[in-house]
C-alpha cells in the first residue's frame, strides 16, 4: 500500500478542523505516542489530532480519504500487539479525549457513551447506580473505545463473555468520513449482516468508533472469592472444567503459581495471605443473594477438594478481596519489573486443553533457553504466557523468543485454539495469525477490509 | 501459654449511614463482618501460639447480640481453639467503659489468659480505647498500636509499638495485653476445612448471671457515663471550590489561592 507524503498543506487542514493546539506536528510528538505497552513496534506519526467530536473524526477522515493518508486510531495507547502505533505514519487520529458519558439509559439497560471515557469511569458511573458493565480487562485506564476495538475479555468472562457480548450499537465513521450507526438499543436483531459485531474486535482497521451503547446488567450485590491451594499446577487447572460445571458458573476463574506470587509480592512490597502451595486457582462468585453464592460456593470447594486442593480458602470482605486481587492486579508488572525484556502470547485453547498447553509452554523453557511465566483465565482458556529475556543478547533473544512463539502457536493450532484470546493480533501478531487461518478465510478477511476500506488507509500494516 | 482475642462484628462496608433522627448507625439489611483490626489480633495470636509451643491456645471473646456467633465461627475457621460470646440484653448500649468492663468480667469467667491481643481500634466506633481500658479493669500492663511481636518468651513478650513520633521496642511479663496495628502480618484466609471440622464446636453463651458481678446497673446503657447527644455525617463538599475557564485561567486563579493562603514562598 502506497500512502501520500504527508505536507505542510495537511497539517493546515487539520488545524482548519481541530484548532492549533490539538494538532501537533510530527517533530514536537513525544515518544509515549509512537508505541505502546508491549507490541515491539515504535513509529512517529506525522501528525496527532486530538478529536473531540463525530463531526471532527468525520471531517479528519474526509480529509485523510482525499489525500490518500494513513489514520490510526489511538485511544490510552495500553494495547499489547502494537495496534495503536502508526507503522505506516501518517495521522494519529487521539480520541482520548471524548470522554462525555452521554446517556444512561434505566429502561433498556444501556449507557451511551463517547470512546475515549476510560473502562474504570465506566465502573465509576454505573455501579453507584446499581447497574453492572461485565467486561472486565485488567488494564482499568484502556480507553472503552479500545476495548471494543480488540474486543476485549478480562476475568469475568467465563460467566459473562466479553466486550462484543455487551456493545448494543455503535455510532461509526467510515474511511471516506460517512457516519453511520449500526444497532440499536434493542435486545435482538436479525436485520442483515451484523456490521457491528464486525466492527468490534477489527482493531480500527475498518471503521473509527466515534460513539457506543453498551448493555448493562443489573449490579450483583453479593461476590465472594475462594483462593484454592493445589500441590501442582497440572491438578490445578485439570479441576477447571468440572469446577464450572458443579453448580452455577463461577465469575472468575484464574490460576496462579507460586512464582508470580511471589514476583508480585516483591514488586507490591506485601505479603500475599497464603502462599503454602505451588499452584493457585482463584474464583469468584457473584450473585443477587448470599444464598446463592454460598450454595455455589461450596458446590465448588467441594469439587476442588475431590480433585486434589489441600484446602479451599475464603475471602468474603473487601479486605480479604483486595489482598488477593490486589496481588493479581499486579502481576503484569511485577513479570515486567522481574526482568529486562518480555513479549508476551495471548493463545486461547479450549477450557479442556488448558493443562495440556501450560506445561507443554513450560517444556519450552528448556528448548530454547529461556525463562517463561504464566497466568490466567483458566476457565475460558485464554492464556497469558510471558517470555522472558532477562540477560540474554539481543541475537540469542530474538531467536530464542521467535522459537518459542512458532511451537507455542502451532500448539494451540493443534488443540483447536486461536492466536489471540483478547489483545488482538495488531502489528505483532500478524504473521502468527496469517498461518492459522486458511488462505480462503484470510481472502475474505481481506475481502471485507477493501468493502469498509478500499483505499487501505484505516490502520494499515495490521490484522490482515 | 493461654492466649485470648477480643474480635468484634461491625458492618460488612464502609458506607454506612447514620439515622439523622435517632443518631445510631443503620444496621438494618447491612452485611456484617469481622472488624477489620481483629483479623490481625487473630493472625498475630495464632503466630504466637506456634512459637510459644505445644499446649499454647488461642481462644477468641467477642460481645454483641447472638449472631456474633458468626465471627467466633470465622476465627475457628482461621485457626482459633475455642470461642465465647457475651452476650444479653443487660450488656446493650454500653460505651467505651462498659464494654470493656463487661469484657473484663468475662475474662474473669474464662481466665485466666497469659496473653490478651486485640485489635488497635473497630471501624465502627473508632475509639481505640476499649484495649487499654479492658487492662485497667484487669490491673495488667498494656502496650497499644503493636506493629510487630519481636519474641515470644516463656514469661514475657517482646513487642515494638508504633507511636507517632517513634517506635518503642518493649519487654512485658505476663499477663499482659497488647492491642495491634494494621500490617503486624498479613491475616490467613478462613479456610473451608476448617468451617467444616469446627461446624459442631460449642460456642460458649456468656450471660450477665454467669458473671462474678451479676449487678444490672453495672452494664449496658444503665452503666455508660457517655452520652450520645448526636451522631451526624460530615458535611460534604463543603469548602471546595470549583475553578472555571479554560486551563490558564484555572492555574492563574490556583495561583491566586495558593499565594493568598501562604502556600507560595
Amino acid at each position: 500500500m502506497s500512502f501520500s507524503k504527508f505536507t505542510e498543506e495537511d497539517l493546515a487542514a487539520l488545524r482548519a478542523i481541530c484548532g492549533e493546539a490539538r494538532v501537533t506536528p510530527r517533530e514536537e510528538i513525544g515518544d509515549d505516542f509512537c508505541h505502546d505497552e508491549l507490541g515491539g513496534a515504535f513509529h512517529r506519526p506525522d501528525a496527532r489530532v486530538k478529536v473531540l467530536s463525530t463531526d471532527e473524526i468525520s471531517a479528519v477522515m474526509r480529509h485523510a480519504h482525499a489525500r490518500n493518508l494513513p489514520v490510526t486510531v489511538r485511544g490510552s495507547g495500553t494495547g499489547l500487539v502494537g495496534g495503536a502505533v502508526p507503522v505506516e505514519g501518517g495521522i494519529l487520529l487521539d480520541t482520548s479525549g471524548m470522554t462525555h458519558i452521554l446517556e444512561l439509559d434505566e429502561q433498556n439497560m444501556t449507557l451511551t457513551l463517547e470512546p475515549g471515557v476510560l473502562l474504570m469511569d465506566v465502573a465509576k458511573y454505573v455501579e453507584p447506580r446499581g447497574f453492572f458493565y461485565p467486561p472486565d480487562p485488567g488494564e482499568k485506564t484502556a480507553t472503552i473505545g479500545g476495548n471494543i476495538s480488540t474486543n476485549a475479555g478480562g476475568m469475568r468472562a467465563v460467566k459473562y463473555g466479553v466486550t462484543r457480548d455487551y456493545v448494543r450499537a455503535l455510532e461509526v465513521v467510515f474511511a471516506d468520513g460517512t457516519v453511520a450507526t449500526l444497532g440499536g438499543k434493542v435486545a435482538k436483531n436479525s436485520s442483515g449482516y451484523a456490521l457491528k459485531d464486525l466492527v468490534v474486535g477489527s482493531e480500527g482497521t475498518l471503521a473509527v468508533v466515534a460513539k457506543a451503547t453498551l448493555r448493562l446488567l443489573p449490579l450483583p450485590k453479593f461476590k465472594v472469592s475462594l483462593l484454592v491451594p493445589f500441590p501442582d499446577l497440572e491438578k490445578a487447572v485439570s479441576a477447571v472444567p468440572s469446577v464450572i460445571r458443579a453448580s452455577s458458573v463461577p465469575t472468575a476463574v484464574e490460576f496462579m503459581e507460586r512464582d508470580v506470587i511471589l514476583a508480585a509480592e516483591k514488586y507490591q512490597g506485601r505479603k500475599f495471605p497464603e502462599r503454602s502451595a505451588d499452584a493457585y486457582l482463584l474464583l469468584t462468585f457473584d450473585g443477587a443473594s448470599q444464598t446463592e453464592i454460598d450454595l455455589a460456593m461450596e458446590a465448588a470447594a467441594e469439587t476442588c477438594l475431590a480433585a486434589g486442593a489441600a484446602d479451599v480458602f475464603i475471602s468474603d470482605t473487601d479486605e480479604r478481596n483486595e489482598s488477593i486481587w490486589s496481588a493479581r492486579g499486579a502481576f503484569l508488572e511485577a513479570i515486567k519489573a522481574s526482568t529486562t525484556e518480555m513479549d508476551e502470547c495471548d493463545v486461547v485453547v479450549p477450557r479442556s486443553r488448558v493443562a495440556e498447553f501450560i506445561l507443554f509452554a513450560r517444556s519450552l523453557q528448556k528448548r530454547h533457553g529461556v525463562r517463561i511465566l504464566s497466568f490466567g483465565h483458566a476457565g475460558d482458556g485464554n492464556l497469558h504466557i510471558y517470555v522472558l529475556r532477562d540477560a540474554l543478547d539481543e541475537k540469542t533473544w530474538e531467536a530464542a523468543l521467535r522459537g518459542t512463539f512458532d511451537d507455542l502457536y502451532a500448539r494451540a493450532r493443534e488443540l483447536g485454539g486461536q492466536v489471540s484470546g483478547e489483545h488482538g493480533v495488531g502489528f505483532a501478531k500478524k504473521s502468527w495469525f496469517s498461518e492459522s487461518v486458511s488462505p480462503e478465510t484470510l481472502a475474505i478477511m481481506r475481502g471485507v477490509k477493501a468493502a469498509f476500506d478500499p483505499k487501505g488507509i484505516l490502520n494499515p500494516g495490521k490484522v490482515v | 501459654m493461654k492466649t485470648l482475642v477480643c474480635i468484634k462484628q461491625v458492618p460488612g462496608t464502609a458506607q454506612v449511614e447514620i439515622d439523622p433522627q435517632t443518631g445510631t448507625l443503620k444496621r438494618a439489611g447491612v452485611p456484617a463482618k469481622m472488624n477489620p483490626f481483629d483479623l490481625y489480633a487473630i493472625e498475630a495470636a495464632l503466630r504466637i501460639r506456634a512459637a510459644a509451643g505445644p499446649d499454647s491456645t488461642v481462644t477468641v471473646l467477642s460481645m454483641g447480640p447472638p449472631q456474633c456467633e458468626k465471627v467466633v465461627r470465622e476465627a475457628f475457621a482461621m485457626g482459633a481453639d475455642s470461642g465465647a460470646i457475651l452476650t444479653d440484653r443487660a450488656f446493650g448500649g454500653a460505651d467505651v467503659l462498659m464494654t470493656s468492663f463487661t469484657l473484663s468480667q468475662g475474662v474473669g469467667k474464662l481466665g485466666p489468659f497469659d496473653l490478651i491481643v486485640c485489635g488497635k481500634q473497630t471501624t465502627d466506633g473508632d475509639t481505640a480505647q476499649v484495649g487499654p481500658e479492658l487492662a485497667e479493669w484487669l490491673g495488667i500492663p498494656h502496650v497499644a498500636c503493636v506493629k510487630a511481636v519481636d519474641a515470644v518468651g516463656a514469661d514475657s513478650i517482646s513487642v515494638t509499638a508504633d507511636l507517632p513520633d517513634r517506635e518503642v521496642s518493649q519487654r512485658v511479663p505476663y499477663p499482659c495485653l497488647i492491642t495491634v496495628e494494621k500490617g503486624i502480618a498479613e491475616p490467613r484466609l478462613p479456610s473451608y476445612k476448617l468451617f467444616k471440622s469446627t461446624a459442631a464446636r460449642k460456642v460458649e453463651y456468656i450471660g450477665l448471671a454467669d458473671l462474678a458481678d451479676s449487678d444490672p446497673k453495672h452494664y449496658g446503657l444503665n452503666g455508660s457515663p457517655t452520652q450520645v447527644k448526636r451522631i451526624f455525617p460530615p458535611p460534604s463538599g463543603a469548602g471546595r471550590t470549583m475553578l472555571e475557564g479554560d486551563a490558564a485561567a484555572q492555574a492563574a486563579a490556583l495561583a491566586d489561592i495558593l499565594e493568598e493562603r501562604n502556600f507560595l514562598r
